[in-house]
């Protein structure tokens, strides 16, 4: 008679074969990244010279000009003088409680995080809502990407490019760019058919539809996905700190380790009050911008 | 009548399926299957089946048909914002099936122009930049539409909302900036799906009086869907009607009140106010008992039941009565203009005991217009049914 423990036991794999896989796939990538990781890494070298350029510019700037250069983008942004002093008076806090130099690595990361998720998100949403084949296979990969423990991408993007700011800038793009991608899709796609169909008859071209019709259309959900892109942007900067992105997520991992509650707490609220100014700023920005839907809630 | 020279757009079996394998279905609606039947068995929605049209330069052209019967699916073929199943789509003469991409958004800039049944604004543009939305989409610069377009706005009663977005306007006001954004163009062709249809009667009426008074001056060939026979009794040159995307019935609105193809025709025409649809000529006897001679008299009063004489140039004497030497009594009446509406002429016909006479523009007599034929016109065929 033969053995029934499957019945009882799950009929896994052997161990050594398991093994023999995970070996096998880890040698191969290993050997990819030794013998393309100094290529791959050279591609990258443009991006990071403009991180370090960013940063040191941030950190190197007497801290008023920076101040009133921020404050002045913010007003200009949003037209409100409640958001601009709120700024200010966290922008001040911050820095009395010395993490003004923190807090600009931070904001330098983030800075150029979102403006790449931007560029690239854009596009690929734009792709997606003009295919539907392009929607179905884009969007399973953003659901990965999306449910994936950051700590699992990390580990290839980590033995590809090693420890820094460039395989940080990657773990937070990775993380926060399906909300812009979904969104700027899903945007294009609630565009009424017969305002496109309109310009379509007025003889408007594909790109005249997409740049004077859809996307401006799609503007307060493709808004929406930035914001969110931001947010989840700020979200990872204590994880990316894992890997060496120097910013307010450090002094957060130190904490952890060495159980130092305020500090941790301080920080925190510091990536807090960064996540808010952005939040508002980019929120009434895009609002000021939208001036036409203002009559549409009593239309 | 459908003279080659003046057919602007030609329309050949054209067939529209709804549903994702629409060619596999078309054998079996071109077999002359049911839109139910096929929708039942396939699940393919028939648009349209076996239209065949030809519209002339210069017309209007009116689509009638109750809702979802095609209209809207129909005038999205002319400017190909759809394409069909199969059939051809000529205009002057080109095949536009043919047009490649690039001529094909050239034909729209310059040939053709459209209003909305659902306006089809662009929300984030200002009532005056989607006023000037054809030509700036063009390349125009504002500098160069903006005054043509304010004037244009003028005109559909809209001065003073330039800097207003649509969605601050009524539903009516939407409509007639779609107008004016159409007319803006210059296009030679005008669809207008529903063009009217938001607007209350008042202004409903007025559009429609500009329209006519439009198409006097602009000759342009006007496409024009709409569910109310009175618009487009007034608008028609042609109507055409759409049941269940086949084609009904096409002729002249006189055909459609007069002679109605189908029940769902008869239904359509059936409660009409016919004496805001028909005019003078269509109820005319087209005889001209003109009596030049005292002799002939007799036998035109025999004949025709009267008899007239000319006073001086439009004007006349009617005799009914007289002696076999032809002695008879003449009186002076009132004559009639062809075009009129009978509504326009019942209080003249009504004052007048006689038959009274129909004098075309040369003002000479072209027929006479007696009141048992009015009687007869005017009667509703519902009433006939119930006599
Ligand atoms: N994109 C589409 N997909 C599937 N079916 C469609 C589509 N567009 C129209 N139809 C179908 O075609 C038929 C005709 O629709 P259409 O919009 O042309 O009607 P209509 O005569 O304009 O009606 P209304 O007076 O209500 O505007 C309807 O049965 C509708 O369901
Ligand atoms: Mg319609």
């Amino acid at each position: 008679m033969a053995d029934a423990s499957w019945l009882t036991e799950f009929p896994d794999m052997s161990r050594r074969e398991l093994l023999a896989i995970r070996k096998s796939l880890d040698g191969a990538y290993r050997d990819f990244s030794r013998e393309y990781g100094d290529t791959i890494e050279t591609l990258f070298d443009p991006l990071l010279s403009f991180l370090v350029w960013f940063e040191n510019l941030l950190i190197q700037t007497p801290w008023w000009i920076i101040l009133v250069v921020i404050t002045a983008i913010v007003h200009l942004a949003t037209r409100s003088w409640k958001l601009s002093t709120g700024v200010v008076v966290s922008m001040l806090l911050i820095g009395y409680f010395g993490m003004w130099e923190d807090t600009m690595r931070t904001l330098s990361i983030i800075t150029v995080c979102t403006l790449m998720s931007i560029a690239l998100g854009i596009p690929i949403g734009i792709l997606m809502s003009r295919s539907d084949r392009a929607q179905s296979i884009v969007t399973p990969l953003l659901d990965v990407m999306q449910t994936m423990p950051a700590f699992v991408y990390l580990i290839p993007v980590v033995m590809l490019l090693g420890i820094g700011k460039i395989p940080g800038v990657i773990a937070v793009v990775i993380y926060a760019i399906p909300p812009v991608i979904r969104l700027t899709n899903l945007g294009i796609r609630l565009v009424s058919k017969e305002i496109l169909e309109a310009a379509t008859a007025y003889g408007a071209t594909p790109s005249q539809r997409l740049f004077g019709v859809q996307l401006p259309l799609a503007m307060p959900t493709i808004m929406a996905g930035i914001n969110q892109t931001i947010m989840m942007a700020l979200a990872m900067v204590v994880i990316a700190s894992m890997i060496g992105v120097k910013g307010l997520g450090q002094p957060v991992l130190k904490s952890i380790t060495n159980q130092y509650f305020t500090l941790g707490l301080m920080n925190g609220l510091a990536i807090v009050a960064l996540a808010i100014m952005f939040d508002r700023v980019s929120q009434s920005y895009a609002k000021r911008t939208q001036r036409h839907l203002e009559g549409q809630d009593h239309g | 009548m459908a003279n080659q020279e003046n057919t602007l757009i030609e329309i050949e079996g054209l067939y529209q399926i709804f549903g994702p394998q629409a060619d596999k279905v078309l054998p079996k609606v071109q077999a002359g299957a049911s839109k139910d039947e096929v929708l039942a068995e396939t699940g393919h929605t028939v648009g349209l089946q076996d239209i065949n049209l030809s519209i002339e330069k210069g017309e209007i052209f009116v689509i009638m048909g109750l809702s979802g019967s095609g209209k809207s699916t129909l005038i999205r073929h002319f400017n190909r914002l759809i394409d069909p199943t199969a059939g051809k789509i000529k205009v002057n003469g080109h095949d536009i099936m043919q047009l490649p991409m690039k001529e094909l958004t050239e034909f729209r800039r310059h040939k053709m122009s459209m209003v909305f049944q659902h306006f089809g604004l662009l929300p984030h543009r200002t009532v005056v930049e989607n006023v000037g939305y054809g030509l700036s989409i063009k390349g125009l610069k504002k500098a160069e539409w903006e005054d043509k377009a304010k004037s244009w706005l003028e005109t559909v009663g809209l001065a003073g909302y330039e800097e207003q977005y649509p969605s601050q306007l009524s539903g009516g006001q939407q409509q007639r900036v779609g107008l004016a954004r159409a007319l803006c163009t210059d296009a030679e062709i005008l669809l207008m799906d529903e063009a009217f249809s938001a607007l209350d009667p008042l202004i409903r009426y007025d559009m429609q009086s500009q329209l006519i008074e439009l198409q006097e001056n602009l000759h342009k060939t006007i496409i024009f869907i709409t569910h109310d026979l009175d618009e487009a009794l007034r608008l028609g040159d042609r109507i055409a009607v759409l049941k269940d995307g086949k084609l009904v019935q096409v002729g002249k609105p006189v055909d459609i009140i007069l002679n109605p193809a189908d029940d769902y025709v008869r239904a359509f025409a059936k409660d009409v106010n016919r004496a805001r649809a028909l005019f003078v000529k269509n109820v005319m006897t087209a005889e001209t008992p003109i009596c030049e001679a005292e002799a002939d008299l007799a036998t035109l009063i025999e004949q025709y039941g009267i008899a007239y004489r000319v006073v001086s140039e439009g004007e006349f004497e009617a005799c009914c009565e007289c002696t076999s030497a032809g002695q008879g009594h003449w009186y002076k009446v009132p004559s009639l203009k062809r075009g009129q509406l009978l509504q326009e002429i019942l209080p003249t016909m009504l004052g007048s005991k006689l038959a009274l006479p129909v004098i075309d523009k040369q003002q000479q007599l072209c027929g006479f217009l007696n009141h048992q034929e009015l009687a007869k016109m005017l009667q509703l065929p519902s009433q006939l049914e119930a006599a």
